[in-house]
């Protein structure tokens, strides 16, 4: 080395915290990009939603196969014919609260027909029967399909005897923005959708950061990032490096969601039934939300990784740090509830707790900055949240050199405290 | 604390004007309930080669921690150039750890840039460096292989090398013999040769005492995690009185009564421990009995008699268990 660079050295012997973590986070950031892990990390989402898609269709497909909703007409063959015109009648105003009306062909041809013990004879398919007359109709059923069909046989009976027009007059209508409800109800939604997706996104993000530290134990190759850097600024470029990976993957998500639905759009408004083009706003507008979900996306990631390195840093192996890790995430479940119910409990304190409580926090205030103006609150909330990453941080690396890096098994066991257990070393000696 | 020689040169210590590059006192650590290093005190000058010596346990791995601050001490001061914290001249340091480990999937170029980067060397630099010593250790058809594509042997060299690419001042290796082949041994140890004419501080740790005879100025003895010697070599050899081997024509006489009290007669030879008076006397005496002198040699003690001397046989038991696990 020549003396003006061993005088540079000596001037300037060491990285700086930053540029230590950068060195960690700039070799990871780069590894994980171009690995396999990160191609499987980027088809991660589809497999949840191909599930989700396949197990709603088959549970509606169960549903409709099993439940019947239809009900028997075991009146009078006229009688039956005026049910069924009235409920045609009605179908248009009504929709889906009026029964499928079927003539049940037994009643016609057997001279006692007995609808009780059709029904506990298990013949048929219905979920009740209507018997009597147009001006006296009987439901005959279990108690809970009484209770529901009651009230619509009733009209439709009534319906067919003429009790009741038997034409409308036409409703004009004239359509608002919104009201104070409608805003509510539609801020509400869009609070859940962030926050689910929030919770999704940093759960997949959070095992990724495990994993790489599981990795790096493996290899063995933590001892030389523990001489070379503090403890500390090695957890620290491990967390920017994978926020870095998961923006770039929420940015390939993103271009991928935006080009399916500038070809599909139609297609998808038509199969879910939801218009992404016109969802309802948040109460900070569209580009503040999008900004705030940005941040707390980072802060919920950062706080959640680093408490995933803190296990790393406290698990001695692989298999503890996968023990270690479901009572977290069973952790981080219970805080996503947590922060969904009190959605509807603004100014609640338990509300409050979910704002104050590091890991509920970006979760409690995405779903604020969908429901109220106020902003001062969100700097405050990401100050905390700030200083709650970086005190996890410095406790999982004080662990982490304390607890990981043992060595030597061969010395004098200390007299145990008085309160302590007698355990024995379990680490392998140098 | 067993030491008598606590400064690294010992008796040489007032002639060694070196400034120090480790120093080390009452270092304590402990894990759990197991007292892992208790009292370590050491004293490195700079350019030196140090090795610390002991059996497997005997708490070298956590000793050396300390000193890079991997770990702090339970007590006991520990400086490095003079710094309390060794991260703070992290650019100064370099260390190969007991457990090699590398990205497997890394290019081996790569791999030496990232261990000069997180010391420090801007990237560039570290590939071009890590290309001449590639070339240098006849590795350069490597540099652009991934390490899980090397063999055993070449990982190890491609750590080493990360581990000196940004030209550290003082080098900590930590078993670095282990799992090395007598080829690799010797280049390992020329190469240790090499730094220190770089006027590079050396501490390596081992159980293999040739390794530290052969290169060490001074060595710390560890064994149960205490150190009950650490200075030169010279020094630790010379706690044991040097034998001498004395052949004789004549076989009785009254010379006899002149050899010292150890004196052991075993064939035609007499064995006994130098006198503190020389053999200048004895030979006088020797000569006016006419003991008929064929032949008389004075032998050192090596360091592995010194290291049972000082360490007790139950730790040199288990340094020879430890080499023979490992076939040196």
């Amino acid at each position: 080395m020549s003396h003006s660079n061993q005088a540079a050295v000596h001037a300037n012997p060491r990285l700086s915290y930053f540029e230590a973590a950068w060195v960690v986070a700039r070799r990871d950031f780069i590894a994980v990009l171009f690995s396999r892990a990160f191609l499987f990390f980027l088809i991660g989402p589809l497999f949840p939603v191909l599930v989700g898609g396949l197990a709603g269709s088959i549970g509606n497909q169960v549903s409709r196969e099993a439940v019947s909703v239809e009900l028997g007409l075991a009146m009078s063959a006229a009688d039956n014919a005026a049910m069924m015109d009235a409920r045609d009648t009605l179908r248009p105003q009504l929709g889906g609260a009026m029964p499928v009306l079927r003539e049940i062909p037994e009643a016609q041809v057997e001279t006692n027909f007995d609808a009780r013990a059709f029904l506990e004879q298990k013949r048929g398919n219905y979920a009740a029967i209507v018997t009597g007359t147009l001006s006296s109709p009987e439901v005959v059923g279990t108690e809970g399909q009484i209770n529901r069909w009651s009230g619509p046989i009733g009209v439709i009976a009534a319906t067919a005897g003429g009790a009741v027009p038997t034409s409308f007059p036409e409703v004009s209508k004239q359509t608002v923005a919104s009201s104070a409800s409608a805003d509510r109800s539609n801020r509400i939604k869009t609070a859940q959708a962030a926050q689910m997706l929030l919770f999704l996104l940093t759960m997949l993000l959070a095992g990724m950061v495990l994993s790489n530290l599981v990795e790096e134990k493996a290899n063995k190759i933590i001892e030389i990032l523990a001489a070379a850097i503090p403890m500390d600024a090695v957890f620290l470029g491990k967390l920017f490096a994978m926020l870095g990976v998961s923006f770039v993957g929420i940015a390939v998500w993103g271009l991928l969601g935006w080009g399916a639905w500038s070809i599909a759009s139609d297609a998808f408004i038509q199969v879910t039934g939801t218009d992404l083009g016109n969802l309802p706003a948040p109460a900070v507008g569209w580009p503040l939300f999008i900004a705030l979900s940005i941040i707390y996306f980072s802060m919920a990631y950062l706080l959640l990784g680093a408490l995933f390195l803190t296990i790393g840093a406290m698990a001695s192996t692989v298999r503890e740090v996968q023990t270690m890790s479901m009572p977290v995430t069973m952790m981080q479940l219970m805080v996503f509830f947590l922060a969904a119910y009190t959605i509807t409990q603004p100014g609640s304190a338990l509300e409050t707790f979910s704002i104050v409580f590091p890991l509920s926090s970006p979760f409690a205030m995405l779903a604020r900055a969908a429901m109220q103006e106020t902003l001062w609150v969100h700097a405050a909330a990401l100050l905390w949240q700030a200083l709650a990453v970086m005190l996890l941080v410095k406790g999982g690396s004080t662990l982490f050199r304390k607890r990981v890096m043992k060595s030597g098994g061969a010395g004098a066991e200390k007299k145990p405290r008085f309160w302590s257990r007698k355990t024995s070393a379990t680490e392998p000696a140098e | 604390m067993a030491v008598s020689d606590q400064t690294f040169l010992g008796n040489d210590a007032a002639s060694d004007i070196r400034p120090l590059a480790i120093e080390a006192r009452g270092l304590v650590k402990s894990f759990d309930n197991t007292l892992a290093v208790s009292g370590v005190d050491l004293a490195v000058p700079e350019g030196a080669i140090y090795g610390v010596l002991g059996p497997n346990g005997a708490g070298k791995t956590t000793t050396l921690r300390m000193l890079l601050g991997i770990i702090d001490p339970d007590e006991g001061v520990r400086r490095v150039f003079g710094y309390d914290q060794p991260h703070e001249i992290g650019r100064l340091i370099g260390y190969l750890p007991e457990e090699r480990g590398l990205y497997p999937a890394m290019k081996s170029i790569e791999a030496i840039a990232f261990m000069g980067a997180l010391r420090g060397l801007p990237l560039d630099e570290g590939r071009k460096r890590g290309k001449e010593l590639l070339e240098r250790h006849d590795l350069g058809h490597a540099a652009e292989r991934q390490i899980r594509q090397l063999s055993k042997g070449m990982a190890q060299t491609v750590q080493l090398l990360g581990t000196l690419v940004h030209e550290p001042r003082l080098v900590v290796l930590d078993e670095p013999f282990s799992g090395l082949d007598a080829i690799n041994q010797g280049k390992l140890e020329r190469m240790i040769r090499a730094l220190a004419d770089d006027g590079v501080t050396v501490i390596f740790s081992t159980h293999v005492i040739h390794h530290a005879e052969r290169l060490c100025e001074g060595v710390a003895i560890i064994a149960g995690g205490k150190v009950p010697y650490a200075g030169s070599v010279e020094t630790a050899r010379d706690r044991i009185p040097a034998q001498v081997r004395l052949e004789t024509r004549a076989r009785e006489g009254g010379w006899t009564a002149a050899l010292p009290d150890d004196a052991r007669r075993e064939g035609d030879f007499f064995y006994f421990s130098l006198p503190d008076t020389g053999v200048e006397p004895l030979l006088r005496t020797l000569i006016e009995g006419e003991a008929g002198i064929l032949s008389l040699s004075i032998e050192r003690a090596g360091l592995h008699d010194a290291f049972v001397h000082i360490a007790g046989e139950a730790a040199a038991r288990q340094l020879e268990a430890d080499n023979a696990g490992d076939g040196q």
